[in-house]
């Protein structure tokens, strides 16, 4: 009865003249890939939406030119852009990168969690402890998957408790972060260390973990490996969006697909290249870090998650409108708690990465700080706090701009006190940016006029 | 059974048709033997003053509320109720004032959420943009510049559109809307009307909630009146005049409104 396809019936007379109704939209809140044919059009609509507010991720390339112009200048022997100290700044940022796409999964939700530090801590304590050969001895992957499971867990409590009880995030995670710092101590008080489990030794199932952020992959290798992966990459976006284009459905001029896979290109050879320029004072030392290829393994994972399946489009829903998401019929209990697992969990593959760049744990990591880190590279990269908005890509690229500050502080050997200035003035510049990105900007967040 | 613009509605079966409902929380009675007929293909207004039992109503058949007595027949076979998603299986769509869409998401996402298309376990976006577009382009729904723009960055009268798209892609039988032109200007309001009328031409059976008299002459083949929760009346829209559905909404009746006072606060 109810066709839809049936259009012959309606009287032809029925159609009104919608565009005088048209609001005075807005090619500028519009992302260009909605409104440009070409080439040009794409640019000018880029620049229209620039000049509007919506500057998508320019404030990051002009914020990492500024630090790197900065820093050159004035670290010591203008150390900075050399090879050997940009490997390290990406091994820093890694940390960084992965928990702010841990913190990504909440904010999106409108949600926070402060307790990643901790959380991740403890899962990375956990692992490191039981791959120790003088006690438990545990093969790396099942204790990596203890550490991890940990993370789930704690997560899932935290979750529950925020949407079982309604409490407020911010203070379920807050009581988590003390209650996961002093399970920290804990956990490094077993067995015969100190509190300092470490990763040095003959045992291979340690080496496995320091080998994390250290081992490196040799040149030939990533290579080849660089060219497979960007030229699979650059033929999905390819055909996907020629298809879409064929079809007749929303998609970017050809032009603008070619000039976004050759940027992936450029950007991969650049980093590759860096990091197989021999680095070593004495010895060859050369190669890509592990870190790296996880570190977009994560990245990979996180973006089909969020952007592929239903589970990520129903988060978006709830960050954007809770009400809408549950009259759609989304459980939006379970949608909650998994995000924070999911959380947790990405957090203790950052802080695995840690101990495996501080090449074990002890009461020194600086995990309060690392929240703090994580939300602001968060927010820099484009994640919004009121929710609703944020992609995966932003923690990484959030997490490169505070990891090469980090870095930059590192060279200088500055001292305490400033890193701390340091780091609240970054948090506070993250939250202006944030602010003032939601003002004017359609796509923002949930609280609307 | 004709879907086609049936005014003689003696001889079409109602699609959606109630019977003595009862529904009340704790000691208040919200709706007391209310009785309701919904026809396809027409247009009934369900007017009422505030507190009068709309809302509940709506919720009812809904799902929202559980009913405590009373029958409700679809498509002529005797029904229950007991949750949204029991009403969207009968092919109940129901659009809220508030629209419940999500402002960071696109059209295609606002109008698939819930009931994503997938293939091989990933969102089947292709599909789902080329069904939305086609609805869309059914209803006439033209001014959007992009199917692919975030639902902020629509007019009111467009998102009105949007969530009407969303109610009736799911092979809806009837919409019920509540107060859709309440926060409309002038154009926006002909649009969503527009809307309505071509609802009806589908051969949908449309609610419309309102308190606004102009739209429901406007659109409206029928219209219920409901008085502090009862069925005041109901009948084609020609038997009624402005002056006799106000009197209706305030005393309940025809010239009753000498006879109890009746304040308007």
């Amino acid at each position: 009865m109810a066709d839809l396809s049936k259009t012959a019936d309606i009287p032809a007379n029925a159609t009104t003249d919608l565009t005088a109704a048209a609001p005075e939209a807005a090619v500028a809140e519009l992302p260009p890939a909605l409104v440009a044919q070409s080439l040009g059009g794409y640019v000018r609509a880029y620049v229209a939406r620039i000049r509007a507010g919506e500057s998508g991720v320019l404030p990051i390339v002009v914020a990492m030119i500024a630090i790197v112009v900065v820093f050159q200048a004035i670290s010591p022997n203008h150390v900075y852009l050399s090879a050997g100290n940009l490997v390290n700044l990406f091994q820093q940022s890694a940390v960084i990168m992965v928990l702010a796409m841990a913190e990504g999964f909440v904010l999106v939700l409108g949600e926070i969690d402060l307790s990643v530090g901790f959380v991740g801590a403890c899962g990375a304590a956990v692992t490191v402890q039981l791959v120790q050969p003088a006690t438990t001895n545990w093969p790396w992957p099942l204790a990596i998957v203890a550490g991890l499971a940990f993370c789930l867990v704690f997560g899932g409590i935290q979750g529950l408790l925020i949407t079982r009880l309604r409490l407020p995030s911010f203070i379920v995670t807050l009581a988590g972060y003390l209650v996961a710092n002093g399970l920290f101590l804990k956990i490094l008080l077993f067995g015969p260390f100190s509190g300092y489990p470490n990763l040095i030794g003959q045992s291979d199932n340690l080496h496995l973990i320091y080998q994390l952020m250290w081992g490196t992959i040799d040149p030939i290798t990533s290579w080849i490996a660089t060219g497979v992966v960007v030229a699979g990459l650059g033929l999905l976006i390819w055909l996907a969006d020629s298809r879409r284009r064929s079809s007749g459905l929303v998609a970017p001029p050809a032009s603008v697909t070619l000039i976004k896979i050759g940027f992936i290109a450029v950007v991969a050879i650049v980093v590759v290249g860096i990091c197989n320029f021999n680095r070593g004072v004495l010895i060859v030392q050369e190669g890509v870090p592990w870190v790296i290829p996880i570190v977009l393994a994560i990245l990979g994972a996180w973006t089909v998650l969020l952007g592929r399946t239903k589970y990520g489009r129903y988060v978006y829903a709830i960050g954007g409108n809770p009400e809408a998401a549950r009259r759609a019929g989304i459980n939006l209990s379970l949608v909650r708690t998994t995000a924070f697992m999911l959380c947790s969990f990405t957090a203790g593959i950052g802080l695995l990465l840690y101990a495996s760049l501080l090449n074990g744990m002890s009461n020194n990591v600086q995990a309060g700080y690392y929240v703090l880190y994580a939300v602001a590279a968060a927010v820099i990269g484009g994640t919004s706090l009121m929710g609703g908005r944020g992609k995966p890509l932003h923690g990484v690229l959030g997490g490169l701009v505070i990891g090469a500050i980090y870095n930059g502080m590192y060279l200088l050997q500055l001292s305490f006190e400033w890193q701390y200035i340091v780091t609240g003035l970054v948090l506070l510049a993250a939250i202006i940016i944030d602010a003032v990105s939601r003002r004017g900007s359609a796509s923002g967040s949930v609280t609307r006029i | 059974m004709t879907a086609a613009v049936a005014q003689s509605q003696a001889t079409v079966e109602p699609l959606l048709k109630i019977r003595e409902l009862d529904k009340h929380f704790g000691p208040v009675q919200a709706l007391y033997h209310v009785d309701l007929d919904i026809p396809p293909g027409q247009v009934t207004a369900l007017c009422g003053d505030n507190g009068a039992g709309k809302t509940v109503l709506t919720k009812c058949i809904a799902g929202i509320y559980q009913v405590d007595h009373g029958e409700i027949s679809w498509e002529g076979r005797p029904v229950h109720i007991h949750n949204a998603r029991d009403s969207a299986r009968l092919g109940i769509e129901t659009v809220y004032q508030d629209l419940a869409l999500a402002d960071n998401l696109d059209i295609v996402q606002n109008m698939f959420l819930g009931r994503e298309r997938l293939r091989n376990g990933l969102l089947d976006e292709d599909s789902m943009e080329r069904a939305a577009a086609e609805t869309l382009s059914s209803l006439r729904v033209t001014t959007v510049k992009s199917i692919r723009q975030p639902v902020a960055s629509l007019s009111g009268g467009q998102r009105q559109s949007v969530a009407v798209a969303k109610a009736v892609m799911w092979n809806s039988k009837l919409v019920i809307m509540d107060e859709p032109t309440a926060a409309l200007g002038v154009v926006q309001t002909r649009q969503v009307l527009d809307l309505i009328t071509r609802l009806r031409d589908k051969g949908l059976a449309v609610m419309v909630i309102s308190h606004n008299l102009n739209d429901v002459f406007e659109v409206a083949d029928r219209i219920a009146v409901l008085y502090l929760g009862r069925m005041a009346v109901q009948d084609k829209a020609s038997n009624f005049d402005r002056q006799s559905v106000v009197e209706y909404m305030t005393t309940g009746g025809l010239g009753r409104s000498g006879g109890r006072s009746v304040k308007d606060s």
